[in-house]
């Protein structure tokens, strides 16, 4: 049971004052999945994140990351997982290679690992020419998909992805999806927010956060049927209204 | 430790990628230091006078030619009638004009006695105080001459010392000005403002996800400025030493681990700031307008402290710069040991410990 849910939560709360900006939440991820967190802004996704990622404290409630528990074990949690967040990560003035020396030092991964995993990096995305260039002068669509390479660097049993698509072309979307598919299938767990319901289909379940609750949660398909929806948007729509009367 | 390490090379990356900021932090203190050494000076030299000269006798000639053999004047030019005088000062030629009264040498014959009249142009009145007092000095120095062994019935001299800095020269005082400046600019500016920039690209939230600690992030971006303080430090110590021949009287470890002192102090009021600022531009406003401005104010830098009216020097106490140019000025020119700035350095070690206590504190807040 342990190996099958990655993440394990459990009426999960965190309060501010009066505001209770995560209320009572409980789920779970399985290994391997990839799991769409969404919400309107300010339904309490990114201080859930935090609170998984070991950034913020839980005013009650239990969260198990990686067979950790985070409010007790921060640290042991921040070594299994990976994060990407919505502005793009790496180091702009850093070269390519600088940039995942550091990350991979971050990591406390030994120096020969790093330089295998450039290696073959570089030869993954044919970087040979560019891996000595500042990353300033790359390419957005690159950037984008060297950041998550570089977040998987050091073999996560979690990333935790905030809206790491928004502002990129289609194109580079549909690539970056299909980075995070071969990284799910080697077992990797992806937990990903997202503003783009075409996106929310490709998840194997999703959770949809409103005024710091979990009103739906499911896969996509389910969620379909649930709320007699043609598609995630008009779910979306459809429990983002409900919750508002 | 490792991680540690990996993260001041990146930080140095940072700081030898950009080559304007780089420019700075090592061209600015040289060319300060330079700048006030050989370009502001109090020292008089080749000042522009004329003499008004109605008497024309052998006493005006002997006066006249001591005035302009000291060095510090030069003679514009002479002038006939009083109402030259003004034109003179109108054509802005000349800085002072020197009148001797009619038949100078047979008043001083007869009265014993006989004035003679310095007119300066106050429009810059530092400037025309040192001229009247340096043509004053000479005059009465002939008038001693004069007297030549012979005793006046009661005379009462005095004799006047400089300590410390016998030359009176500028430079000693600005030396420990500018040391504060550049060390308040590298360690609290820079530091801040590259702190907050890991804020605004959204990097700093991927160094809290990591296993880094806060504490190591944040000794880790302070490290590398902490090193180029040092080395600005040392640069600027070694041109007023060697180019401007300003002694270090005292122990020269002790004036380094002060400023070693200082810098952690400045450190951790740019760490505390970049906790309250989330832009490079609010950091940078903040240490300029908050630290910078009354660093130069009422440090006692430009203005004495003693002179400022009570709520300003109550309000100078809290400038860290205040404490460490009294202490610089002790070790270098007074050659006093630790025993008469143990205060000063009391003061600037519970200024250290307070705000690294206060940039933790508020770290942590922001974290949740």
């Amino acid at each position: 049971m342990e190996n099958e849910h990655i993440i394990r939560v459990e009426s999960l709360t965190k309060r501010f004052g009066d505001f209770i900006a995560v209320n009572n939440i409980s789920f779970e991820v399985k290994k391997g999945e990839i799991f769409g967190f969404l919400g309107a802004n300010g339904a309490g996704k990114t201080t859930a994140i935090r609170i998984l990622t070991g950034l913020s404290a839980a005013t009650s409630g239990k969260a198990i990351v990686a067979g950790y528990d985070v409010n007790e074990n921060p640290e042991k949690v921040k070594k299994e997982i990976g994060y990407m967040s919505q502005k793009f990560s790496l180091y702009e003035d850093l070269t390519l290679k600088e940039n995942i020396t550091f990350y991979g030092g971050m990591y406390g991964m030994k120096y020969r690992d790093i330089k295998a995993k450039t290696k073959e990096l570089v030869e993954r995305f044919d970087l040979g020419s560019v891996q000595n260039e500042l990353i300033s002068s790359l390419p957005q669509g690159w950037k984008q998909k060297l950041a998550f390479s570089v977040a998987i660097l050091h073999n996560p049993k979690i990333i935790f992805l905030d809206e790491p698509t928004s502002g990129v072309d289609p194109y580079t979307r549909r690539q970056f999806w299909l980075m995070m598919y071969e990284a799910a299938s080697h077992g990797v767990t992806l937990f990903v927010t997202t503003h783009y319901m075409d996106e929310a289909e490709y998840c194997n379940r999703i959770s949809i956060m409103v005024d710091g609750r979990i009103d739906a949660l499911g896969s996509p398909s389910a969620l379909r049927e649930q709320f007699n929806a043609k598609d995630m948007d008009e779910v979306f729509r459809i429990v983002a209204q409900n919750k508002k009367t | 430790m490792k991680r540690f390490f990996g993260f001041v090379v990146k930080e140095f990356y940072h700081i030898s990628r950009d080559r304007r900021t780089l420019l700075i932090l090592f061209g600015i203190p040289v060319i300060q230091i330079l700048f006030f050494g050989f370009a502001i000076t109090n020292e008089l030299k080749n000042v522009r006078i004329a003499i008004l000269d109605q008497s024309k006798d052998v006493v005006t000639d002997r006066i006249t030619d001591k005035i302009l053999s000291s060095g510090y004047f030069i003679l514009e030019k002479n002038l006939q009638t009083n109402d030259q005088v003004w034109q003179t000062f109108k054509e802005g030629k000349v800085r002072a004009v020197v009148c001797f009264q009619p038949q100078f040498a047979k008043h001083l014959e007869s009265d014993k006695k006989a004035s003679v009249q310095i007119i300066a142009d106050a429009s810059d009145p530092n400037t025309a105080n040192m001229i009247t007092t340096y043509i004053s000095a000479i005059v009465s120095s002939y008038s001693t001459e004069l007297l030549n062994g012979q005793q006046i019935p009661y005379a009462i001299s005095t004799q006047v010392r400089m300590f410390y800095n016998p030359d009176l020269k500028g430079i000693f005082m600005f030396v420990p000005g500018v040391m504060v400046l550049i060390l308040m600019m590298v360690s609290t500016t820079l530091t801040s403002i590259s702190i907050t920039r890991e804020k605004e690209m959204g990097t700093m939230e991927v160094l809290m996800v990591s296993p880094l600690n806060a504490l190591s992030v944040i000794v880790g971006k302070v490290t590398p400025y902490l090193f180029l303080s040092l080395i600005n430090c040392a640069s600027i110590v070694l041109l007023s030493v060697y180019v401007f021949g300003m002694p270090i009287q005292g122990s020269i470890v002790l004036l380094f681990a002060e400023a070693a002192l200082f810098i952690f102090a400045a450190l951790a009021i740019g760490i505390y700031i970049s906790t309250i600022a989330n832009s490079q531009q609010s950091a940078m406003l903040i240490s300029n307008l908050g630290l910078n401005l009354p660093t130069i104010m009422l440090s006692g830098y430009m203005f004495p402290v003693s002179s400022m009216p009570l709520p300003l020097r109550w309000l100078s106490n809290v400038v860290p710069a205040r404490w460490f140019i009294t202490i610089v000025k002790g070790i270098m020119l007074k050659g006093v040991g630790i025993e008469y700035l143990w205060k000063e350095t009391l003061v600037l070690i519970f200024m250290a410990v307070f705000f690294t206590f206060l940039s933790v504190r508020n770290y942590k807040v922001r974290m949740e």
